[in-house]
């Protein structure tokens, strides 16, 4: 009998359109996430996916400002904000880390502006904050697939390459591949997949939907590819789950989907410990 | 053939290296000497072209065309979830395996068996000790049997006997292979007893030649200060004695 409720409340879960497009695009975009997340970890650059969530509020409260879609602004601005940080990364004598300081407080800070000068739209806001299915739109789950698409062609083209470089990144060069460029093509793809992530898990909780799996993966991948395979895994699952379990708990999706994450990063470590024993 | 001109590199208002001039002959083995931040790493990312310079650097097609390159194992991130082998295919395939071949997979085999590393190939590389590491790199820099080799310090990190295996293996390779060899080291003991060539470098070059020409006591307390370890190589005795 608890099987069968089960089975309908799974079912009831699917009947929805708005769950639909959530499933849909949440299973994609946490996909991606572990697939560029292990680049994140691997290369040290947590911190990028929360400064380049931040930066997205710029860009969403500036669409708001505007009256269009947040999502066509946040796009270009976050992309940009992400080109800036790799600029002054390599064209200053600053760390990754205080370039990716700078931007993400300027983001944050002209995000406030942007909403202070239009009132009656902290609503939309908090929802870009906190994440929330019901906004998740057609077009979101479009080019979601499109992105995924790009991903796929990316792990045949340039896994390899972003791979040697996370690795080695003066191996790679004397290997003769431009890494400046393989990296900026990778923080492109990671500024798309985090504004697009928002909607589901929101902006204060992108980078750590972005790096768990990731971190999870590492523990327990012997090889980069496992690792690789293992993040999109633990991301895909932990979406599906965490999706499920908020409409099963009238929860907050994105808080559940990372708690998910989190469940299956403290099992890794468990796991990991045992196996070092 | 190597032959590097007036070599200067300066980054911002600090000069890291000022006019280098020599010529290494093939077959040659360089021992590069040098306080730290005397400008040994800067030369080797030079030749490797990873470094803007003044000046030139000239290399015959045979050594530019393919130059085998080990380099510091410390300043590498050992946590990389990663194989021997695969870390040894990527001097093969020219970025990170997916997967290897059969082929590919012998090739890799064979090079790690040529430096004794023929058991390390399923082995992670963060449970590898520092000279079990040092072989895997050096079986990636000879893979596609180039004519330069260049070594970053590859006796730091492994004991006594290991170093001494590894420069025996690179020994091997220079004469089976009639290679050029360019060895940064703070081992005076390779400098004295194993290098044809010697380079010292405080900045600018201090001396350079064969070892008993370079090497001179003069020459030592410039770029050093003093002889310190130098002293019993110079008077003819073990360097630690």
């Amino acid at each position: 009998m608890v099987c069968s409720a089960e089975v309908i409340l799974m079912v009831d879960f699917m009947a929805y359109p708005f769950m639909q497009r959530a499933l849909v695009a949440g299973l994609l975009l946490s996909a991606l996430s572990g697939y560029y997340g292990v680049f994140l970890v691997q290369r040290k650059l947590s911190f990028l996916g929360a400064g380049l969530g931040h930066a997205a509020f710029g860009g969403i409260a500036l669409g708001l400002l505007l009256g269009i879609q947040p999502l066509w602004i946040a796009l270009p601005f976050t992309v940009v904000v992400a080109a800036g940080i790799s600029w002054v990364k390599s064209h200053t004598k600053l760390s990754g880390d205080t370039a990716i300081g700078i931007f993400f407080s300027v983001s944050v800070a002209l995000g406030i502006l942007f909403l202070s000068l239009k009132s009656g739209q902290q609503v939309d806001a908090f929802s870009y904050l906190f994440g929330s299915i019901l906004s998740v739109g057609n077009t979101d789950v479009w080019i979601s697939a499109c992105l995924a698409l790009v991903g796929i062609v990316t792990l045949k083209t340039h896994w390899a390459a972003w791979a040697y470089a996370s690795f080695d990144e003066e191996a790679a060069r004397i290997e003769g591949l431009s890494v400046r460029g393989h990296d900026t093509l990778l923080t492109v793809l990671i500024a798309i997949t985090i504004v697009l992530s928002v909607k589901i898990v929101g902006i204060l909780l992108v980078a750590a939907w972005m790096v768990i799996p990731a971190a999870a993966g590492r523990l327990l991948a012997p090889t980069f590819k496992a690792m690789t395979l293992s993040a999109i895994a633990f991301s895909a699952f932990s979406a599906v789950l965490g999706l499920y379990l908020s409409y099963l708990l009238d929860l907050p999706s994105g808080a559940v989907i990372v708690l998910v994450q989190s469940a299956l990063f403290i099992f890794a470590v468990v796991l990991q410990r045992s196996w070092s024993k | 053939m190597i032959s590097i001109h007036d070599l200067s590199v300066q980054v911002g208002d600090k000069l890291i290296l000022k006019a280098v001039d020599f010529s290494l002959p093939s077959n040659g083995f360089m021992a590069v000497l040098g306080p730290n931040g005397g400008g040994k790493s800067t030369l080797i990312r030079c030749i490797l072209k990873l470094q803007e310079y003044s000046g030139s650097i000239e290399l015959d097609s045979e050594h530019s065309s393919r130059i085998g390159y080990v380099p510091q194992i410390k300043t590498l991130d050992r946590s990389f979830p990663a194989r021997a082998d695969e870390l040894v295919a990527t001097a093969l395939k020219r970025k990170w395996p997916w997967s290897m071949n059969s082929e590919c997979k012998e090739i890799v085999d064979d090079a790690l068996d040529k430096v004794g590393a023929g058991h390390l190939g399923h082995q992670q590389i963060r449970n590898l000790s520092g000279g079990e590491l040092q072989r895997v790199y050096l079986a990636r820099a000879v893979i596609g049997n180039p004519k330069l080799l260049i070594l970053d310090e590859p006796s730091a990190g492994v004991d006594q006997a290991g170093a001494a295996d590894l420069l025996e293996i690179v020994e091997n390779y220079r004469r089976s292979a009639g290679a050029m060899v360019i060895m940064i080291t703070h081992d005076w003991e390779v400098a004295f007893h194993h290098a044809t060539h010697v380079l010292v470098l405080k900045t600018h070059q201090v001396a350079f030649g064969k070892a008993d020409e370079a090497l001179t006591e003069k020459a030592i307390r410039e770029a050093f200060g003093h002889v310190g370890h130098s002293h019993g190589v110079l008077s003819g005795g073990h360097p630690d004695g």
